[in-house]
């Protein structure tokens, strides 16, 4: 400020020595310009900040998780004895027995009870069950030695990703020695490799990290947006009509729309209350159901909506409205016949954006019991289920280090829904908008 | 039928009326000159038939489905021997709920007695038969309703305008759900808020000093109280959120100011799509982030400095928390600056300021009362942002206001309180509808402020 205006510089009141305003401006100007430059680097800088911190967020998850779209497999020799299995009730053999003798047979020298359970251990816990449903499958292989991959246990998985560090002192190693020289040995025969993680995207959850997948979550997730669709779509886009069509304006009108632009900023946990209190303990719904959730998300996202489908429906011109009703429509056919059409592209592309936030939203569905271990793929709207954003904050709890890739993973297929579904809104908006 | 078969059923009848009522409005008129001497067009007919088949069926339908459950327990509590019901309400949950898993096929824990074996069928049998009442009911409303509009149909019935009627309602309804959401949100929060301060004095809980919620099942237990005195919690939620607007602030502001002034068009369009993707990202993402990435790298930055930070500091909440409201911050700062009028400018510019004493001398300024707005706005999410919280905050209330410690907040103290076993009636469940209801009215006028000032702001420039 003091560059800029000369008249109560001590110089200007000096007689016959008159400082020319000009000069103050100009000794003031390279500062001046300085400090300009300067203000529009911190704005850049800021841009670039925020932008670094999108991009470090971004690569940090995908070199975290890229590594889980592989798993480890073993490749096991199995005699499948026709004296053990019985063809007709093919679930009473002992297809653990069989696993572990075959691992027994390659590695011949290890003994002791402890050394033994270590090397049953290499195996996943679900190499059994995928024996039962080989054999389920091939009945004719009954008495062949059959060679058959299997998952490997997310230890030997995290060493052969090199997770698991061969440098550090045996003691402070999740392996020994002695597992690192098995797996040595399977290295050398090529009978372990890794291959793409079919698990990963057609299981449900588990405990073990090698058999934990997200189909589970990702079609609870399917349930809980179909129900919030159905429900929020509709009352959303009859809302906006309301109000913005045919409510007189008064108090009322004037009261539910502070309501909305408040529920917009409610903090989407306190909807997990109100869904906690009233659907759970009032009516009686059942708990980590897809149905309540759904409920619950359509509360939360409505004000979306609403607030959406009102400027798609205040875009379209007055002059179509004055048109229809001049040819003697009815108020509810200028809506139905020519607004709404002409607004129905605004309205998706609202809705689509509302469902990609109902999708990522985790707290209000933790509130309601969607948080449960559930290793089932639920089938219908009342199954307990889970959905993705519950299953990353599941598997981010979890010690394991198999599980942490798995949550990065996790987090891509996320991401990857939600850039699809916005995609889609910003391809449908830059279609059908329309300059009246 | 199961609930989803009589839904379709429904929707099928629905469409059956909507045929029956156009083909009888054709009837009628075939013997008088044809369609032309109706009221309305046919279809109107139909969609009289259609929308009075499928509403009243439609609400009996939800009221039912609304209240078996609980009505259908109740009985079966009735039904149960007398010593088992003359248990404590809590035991008594128990076994109700394990009669309900027993039905519903889960496995249920310890010994299966033939008492609630007997309880659980009777349980199935009494839903099996509500199940076929329901049908029964709501199939026969809805066919009545059908035959009785397509006896009513004639010329002279105005059928657009009742069905004009029926839609004007139906979108009335559909306009006051908003105002239902927030009357529920307060009354459920409310209600179990005014029970919990009934056990734990009001002024206990907004004063005390002392926050740890853990209540022991024996009454001889140490700490067996609990305490709730919730400054802890609320200091912890202050100092998170003060963190992140440290962050968010200046970087949103600074990042408006150089979009909307210095940027060219095309620089423009790539950078605020590109911000926004940061306001697009799931919650649970940024507390991954925070808790796994961030917290170590601080951890580890303290290290080796010589500070000792805890693995769920305050600071790497805070940090992340900031970096999810940038674009919020950035986004409304945008539309702010951007209606200050461009006379504005040009008058600045005249006077010979360069860009950036206009920016921050003559636009800041009149832009003032709308960034304020949107400030409160991201404090109000700030505080009650959950999941990155939940996951990278931690569990134990310490009145610190050092960002190096470990804090907790509301939010993370209502999900623990809330998820996992728990029991409604104790202080403890309840204690997280208090905190709820405080995290409620705080934003609400939070909120209120805002909206308020953004408002008058943006009329005074129009």
């Amino acid at each position: 400020m003091n560059n800029m205006d000369a008249s109560p510089t001590p110089e200007s009141s000096r007689p016959g020595n008159r400082v020319r305003t000009m000069d103050i401006v100009n000794k003031g100007l390279a500062k001046r310009y300085q400090k300009e430059r300067r203000f529009r680097r911190y704005g850049l800088a800021a841009i670039i900040m925020s932008l670094s911190f999108l991009s470090f967020l971004f690569i940090s998850i995908i070199a975290n998780g890229y590594t889980a779209f592989q798993q480890t497999a073993i490749e096991l020799e199995i005699f499948l004895d026709p004296q053990e299995i019985d063809k007709e009730n093919l679930a009473t053999a002992n297809y653990l027995g069989m696993v572990r003798t075959s691992l027994k047979k390659t590695f011949p020298d290890v003994k002791g009870r402890k050394d033994k359970r270590k090397l049953y251990g290499i195996v996943s816990t679900g190499a059994s069950f995928l024996l039962q449903d080989f054999v389920a499958r091939n009945r004719h292989e009954i008495g062949n030695t059959i060679k058959i991959w299997v998952p490997a246990d997310d230890d030997v998985d995290m060493l052969m990703k090199g997770h698991i560090s061969r440098d550090v002192p045996e003691s402070e190693r999740r392996m020994n020695d002695l597992q690192l020289s098995w797996v040595d040995h399977l290295i050398e025969q090529n009978r372990i490799k890794k291959e793409f993680n079919t698990t990963f995207f057609t299981a449900g959850d588990s405990r073990e990290p090698e058999l934990a997948g997200i189909w589970g979550a990702a079609c609870g997730s399917f349930y809980t947006l179909l129900v919030t669709l159905l429900l929020s779509f509709p009352i959303g886009v009859a809302a906006a009509v309301y109000l913005e069509e045919f409510a007189p304006t008064n108090r009322w009108t004037d009261i539910i729309e502070v309501n909305i632009n408040n529920l917009a900023a409610v903090p989407s946990i306190v909807f997990g209350l109100l869904g906690l209190a009233v659907f759970l303990n009032f009516f009686g719904l059942p708990r980590s159901a897809p149905l309540v959730g759904g409920l619950v998300l359509t509360l939360m996202t409505l004000p979306t909506i609403i607030i959406a489908s009102r400027a798609a429906l205040k875009s379209v011109p007055p002059s179509i409205r004055e048109a229809a009703l001049g040819v003697g429509a009815s108020k509810t056919q200028m809506v139905t016949h020519h607004v709404l059409p002409l607004a129905l592209p605004g309205m998706l592309t609202g809705t689509i954006i509302g469902m990609a936030q109902a999708l990522g939203e985790t707290a209000p569905l933790l509130m309601i019991g969607m948080v449960a271990f559930i290793v089932d793929i639920p089938g219908g709207f009342t199954d307990p289920s889970t959905v993705l954003p519950v299953q990353i904050f599941l598997w981010a709890d979890s010690p394991e280090r198999a599980f942490l890739e798995r949550t990065s993973a996790a987090i891509m297929v996320l991401l990857a829904f939600l850039v699809t579904m916005n995609a889609v809104a910003v391809f449908l908006r830059k279609k059908f908008e329309r300059r009246w | 039928m199961s609930p989803l078969q009589l839904l379709l059923t429904l929707l099928m009848l629905t469409a059956g009326g909507y045929y029956l009522g156009r083909r009888q409005a054709f009837a009628v008129s075939s013997t008088n000159g044809g369609p032309k001497v109706l009221h309305s067009r046919p279809t109107y007919y139909g969609a009289l038939a259609a929308l009075w088949c499928a509403i009243p069926a439609l609400i009996v339908f939800s009221f039912w489905m609304a209240f078996e459950s609980s009505v259908i327990t109740d009985m079966m509590i009735a039904g149960l021997p007398e010593d088992i019901r003359s248990l404590p309400q809590d035991r008594l949950n128990l076994i109700v709920n394990d009669i309900r898993n027993l039905v519903s096929g889960n496995i249920v824990g310890g010994e299966i007695s033939p008492a609630i074996q007997a309880a659980a069928e009777h349980y199935q049998s009494l839903r099996v038969t509500s199940h076929a009442a329901l049908t029964v009911l709501v199939v026969s409303i809805a066919i009545v309703a059908i035959l009785w509009i397509r006896k009513l149909i004639s010329p002279a019935l105005r059928a657009r305008n009742h069905v004009e009627n029926v839609i004007k309602v139906l979108l009335i309804a559909c306009s006051t759900l908003a105002i239902f959401t927030t009357i529920g949100i307060v009354l459920s929060v409310l209600y179990e808020a005014i029970r919990f301060f009934q056990v734990i004095p009001i002024s206990e809980f907004l004063l005390g000093l002392d926050w740890s919620p853990q209540m022991a099942i024996r009454s001889d237990q140490v700490g067996s109280s609990g305490a709730f005195g919730a400054i802890p919690v609320f200091m912890g939620t202050m100092l998170i959120s003060a963190i992140a607007m440290c962050v968010a602030v200046p970087i949103g502001l600074m990042s408006a100011i150089y979009l909307s002034e210095y940027a060219n068009k095309k620089f423009r369009s790539i950078a605020k799509p590109l911000l926004e993707i940061l306001a697009g990202i799931p919650t649970v993402v940024y507390g991954f982030f925070a808790a796994l990435i961030v917290a170590p790298a601080i951890r580890n930055a303290g290290a080796t400095v010589g500070l000792e930070v805890s693995s769920e500091s305050a600071l790497a909440a805070g940090l992340v928390m900031g970096i999810m409201i940038i674009p919020f911050v950035s986004s409304l700062s945008d539309d702010v600056i951007n209606a200050v009028p461009q006379s504005l400018r040009d008058g600045a510019y005249g006077l010979g300021s360069t860009q950036s004493e206009t920016i921050t001398r003559v636009i800041l300024p009149a832009a003032l009362p709308g960034i304020v707005g949107g400030v409160l706005l991201a404090v109000s999410r700030a505080i009650g942002e959950t999941m990155i919280v939940v996951m990278a905050a931690g569990l134990s209330a310490n009145l610190t206001v050092n960002p190096l410690k470990t804090v907790t907040t509301v939010t993370v103290q209502i999900v623990t309180l809330l998820v996992g076993d728990q029991e409604f009636d104790s202080p403890k469940t309840l204690a997280a509808f208090a905190l709820g209801l405080m995290l409620f009215v705080v934003t609400l006028i939070l909120n209120v402020i805002a909206l308020v000032v953004v408002r008058k702001y943006r009329e005074q420039y129009e």
